[in-house]
């Protein structure tokens, strides 16, 4: 927006000093984020940019740390590119590794949030739903709740029903606690949802059953599907109770990350964490593309 | 309740009471579905996650240990007076026999021992090694007086502190993990004495904490304010462009934005290398800027500013911005305007932004324990501390119960201002 021209000096002064403050505060966001892309790149095994990739250097770039996500941990990293060779690296390098376990985790943790969340958020928004501040207010509380809490809680008991160092067991903690997503995301499409198109549905002859798949479902998929992102992300960037409930077996990306951080801290992280801001930015497209589609929907229904 | 009715058979309008009754069913069975679509979350959640944080809540008062091991000399102090000398024979022949009969019963009544000495220990810094010591002995007095030989063991016996240690103990429930978590304990005659200045630890930690998540709930307001405020003021084109580097950051892995504050403040980092190059700050005496509170306070701003931008511009956009004008046209400077007129309806994002960053920064761990060092350390850091390295699960268990209530009771004030049911995502 241009200025008007009857503005006074202070107030062309104050204008642009506050776009400036503005933007030194998106620089602070997303600027660290930025910094350590390049850096990823980088031919030394250093976390600072060397002369050379100032100066554009070719040979001062390198992928040799994206080449060291799938081969370190390997039996044979040098041997030949073969069957053989890309067999050792699924099954023997540690970041593959871990990046399978954070699918195989998160994809089954969203599943049941999602599941039961969408369930629970049905029956939330009901008319009749007794107890809906108390019951609401207990489902979002694994969020509120400090997850050193969550993870010191799940350490004893899991422990004491068999269910540390499993599979099971962290994939139904990290369901815990993606649920709040799932229940606020719903809940809130939810909240905007013309209930006269059921009844609509139910007097133009729909069964119960036909309405909700054929009404239901298409008016609520965005939030459903915004709300499984959400549960998925949280699984997938969680390491708190991964630190607990884990061992060499279950671990995560994030989980490995924390541990190249305290333990033998190497580029490799920074190439993963730009790997990791691809996933974010793929994420953040599906959401805005989710959240569009939804404004849609909402346009064609009144109120 | 209009589906319910539709979905009933015909009713017989004449019979009024009739209908009423079947209205009555027709909302209690919509009552009852309603609430069994939340049952299997309610199931699943109380298994997987209430339970679990009650059972560990619990930990903090259970402390069966010390009655387990020595249940003879547990009832033979139950009268003693602690402030009158030391306990009567009876006492110590009962002590002997339960560490007799502990050491020979096997790996099991070892392993209590063991436990019980710990406990012990944890009360009075080194009688560990007086209990394991007598303990190994007792088997072999046979006949009194074992008064004297107790003390012959250990001249340890012969003060009253470590008979008050075991006869308070003694009791299954204890609040002395809540004591030690506030740095107090108990003294000899048994009353609430705080610890000597030298050994105050957590008073500090906890004060530290607040200090923390206050001053990192300030800077988000003064950085996500103006921002918020750009956002909401923006045509919805270009400020949707630009919330694009609000929300970025907001889905990135926690992870990531931990090591890109490593690389940027390190001593050898692009900020001081940068500054170096600029002829700012010497090749020698550079600040240190990670690693310490600094560092915690600069990452953990960073990770939860997207916290406060978001509820502050969700309200800024509610705002008309005919109100601004109307002031401005009755004759209000632009600050007066704002300081009137705009920021008291920005009240409840403002409100909303700060309990929600404030909540989230009194429980992290993960962001402190890798970039906060020595003095950038939160009360989670040593609730884990607690947990993994000196074994402490009681004491932990107390840290994080009143952690927990702490937040609770900023829940609950959030659900009062805010609303739970309001709260968004994104």
């Amino acid at each position: 927006m241009a200025l008007p021209p009857y503005v006074g000096p202070a107030d062309i002064a104050w204008h642009y000093g506050f776009r400036f403050y503005c933007a030194l505060v998106l620089i602070f966001l997303m600027l660290p984020i930025l910094v350590i892309i390049p850096l990823s790149f980088n031919a030394e095994p250093y976390f600072t940019y060397s002369e050379g990739m100032l100066a554009f250097e070719p040979e001062a770039y390198s992928l040799r740390w994206y080449a060291d996500i799938v081969t370190n941990g390997m039996a044979a990293p040098n041997a030949p590119f073969s069957w053989s060779w890309i067999q050792d690296s699924w099954s023997n390098a540690q970041w593959i590794h871990s990046t399978k376990n954070s699918f195989i985790i998160g994809i089954a943790a969203t599943l049941i949030a999602t599941t039961l969340g969408t369930l629970a958020a049905l029956g939330l928004t009901r008319p009749h739903m007794p107890f809906r501040q108390a019951i609401m207010a207990l489902l979002i509380s694994p969020m509120i709740v400090p997850l050193i809490i969550s993870a010191a809680g799940m350490f004893f008991f899991y422990s004491k029903i068999g269910l540390s160092h499993t599979f099971p067991g962290i994939i139904l903690a990290h369901a815990a606690i993606g649920t709040p997503f799932v229940v606020i995301t719903v809940t809130a499409t939810l909240a905007g949802f013309d209930s006269n198109l059921m009844r609509a549905a139910a007097s133009l002859g729909a069964t119960p059953p036909r309405t909700f798949f054929k009404v239901v479902v298409p008016l609520i998929s965005p939030g459903v599907i915004s709300g499984a992102l959400f549960a998925f992300i949280t699984s997938f960037d969680e390491v708190v109770v991964v630190l607990f409930l884990t061992k060499f077996e279950q671990r995560t990306i994030p989980r490995q990350m924390y541990a190249g951080i305290r333990e033998q801290i190497s580029p490799t992280i920074l190439a993963v964490a730009t790997l990791l801001v691809i996933i974010a930015v793929l994420l953040l497209l599906t959401m805005e593309m989710l959240r569009r589609r939804n404004e849609r929907m909402r346009g064609l229904s009144p109120g | 309740m209009a589906e319910a009715v539709i979905t009933a058979a015909p009713t017989e309008v004449s019979d009024a009471v009739n209908l009423k009754a079947r209205l009555r069913s027709a909302t209690a069975r919509s009552r009852r579905n309603a609430f069994l679509l939340t049952a299997p979350l309610l199931i699943m959640l109380l298994i997987t996650f209430i339970v679990p944080i009650l059972d560990m809540l619990f930990r903090s008062i259970d402390d069966p240990i010390v009655g387990q091991a020595v249940p003879r000399a547990a009832i033979a102090l139950e009268d003693w007076d602690s402030g009158a000398g030391l306990p009567s024979e009876e006492a110590y022949a009962a002590l002997v026999a339960d560490l007799a009969a502990l050491r020979t019963g096997g790996s099991d009544g070892k392993a209590l021992i063991g436990r019980f000495a710990t406990r012990l220990n944890f009360e009075q810094p080194g009688v560990r090694s007086v209990i394991t010591k007598t303990a190994r002995k007792a088997p072999k007095l046979k006949e009194g007086p074992y008064k004297d030989a107790l003390i012959k063991i250990h001249k340890k016996w012969g003060q009253p502190e470590i008979w008050a240690a075991i006869q308070r103990l003694s009791a299954p429930y204890t609040v002395v993990h809540f004591l030690a978590s506030l740095d107090l304990h108990y003294d000899v005659e048994g009353s609430i004495v705080g610890q000597p200045e030298m050994r105050q630890v957590y008073i500090t930690i906890w004060l530290r904490t607040l200090y923390i998540s206050g001053l990192v709930t300030l800077l988000c307001i003064l950085l996500g304010y103006p921002v918020a405020y750009l956002l909401a003021t923006l045509p919805q084109r270009t400020s949707n462009l630009l919330i694009i580097l609000v929300l970025l950051p907001f889905w990135t892995s926690l992870l990531v934005r931990t090591t890109s504050w490593i690389v940027v403040l390190g001593r050898n980092g692009v900020l001081l290398e940068t500054l170096a190059w600029l002829g700012l700050v010497g090749d020698v005496d550079r600040p240190q800027l990670i690693y310490n509170m600094t560092g915690t306070i600069v990452a953990m701003t960073h990770i939860l500013l997207p916290f406060m931008i978001l509820p502050i511009y969700s309200v800024m956009r509610g705002i008309s911005p005919t109100y601004m004008r109307a002031a401005r046209s009755l004759g209000a400077n632009p600050a007066r305007a704002f300081y009137k007129v705009y920021l008291p309806q920005t009240v409840p994002g403002v409100g909303a932004g700060s309990i929600l960053v404030f909540i989230l920064a009194m429980g992290y761990y993960i962001t402190p324990a890798l970039v906060g060092g020595q003095n950038g350390t939160l009360i989670s850091n040593f609730i884990a501390f607690h947990m993994q390295k000196s074994l402490n699960w009681g004491f932990a268990a107390a840290l994080g119960a009143i952690l927990l209530a702490g937040v609770l009771g900023l829940y609950w004030l959030y659900d009062r201002v805010v609303g739970v049911s309001n709260m968004k995502m994104g």
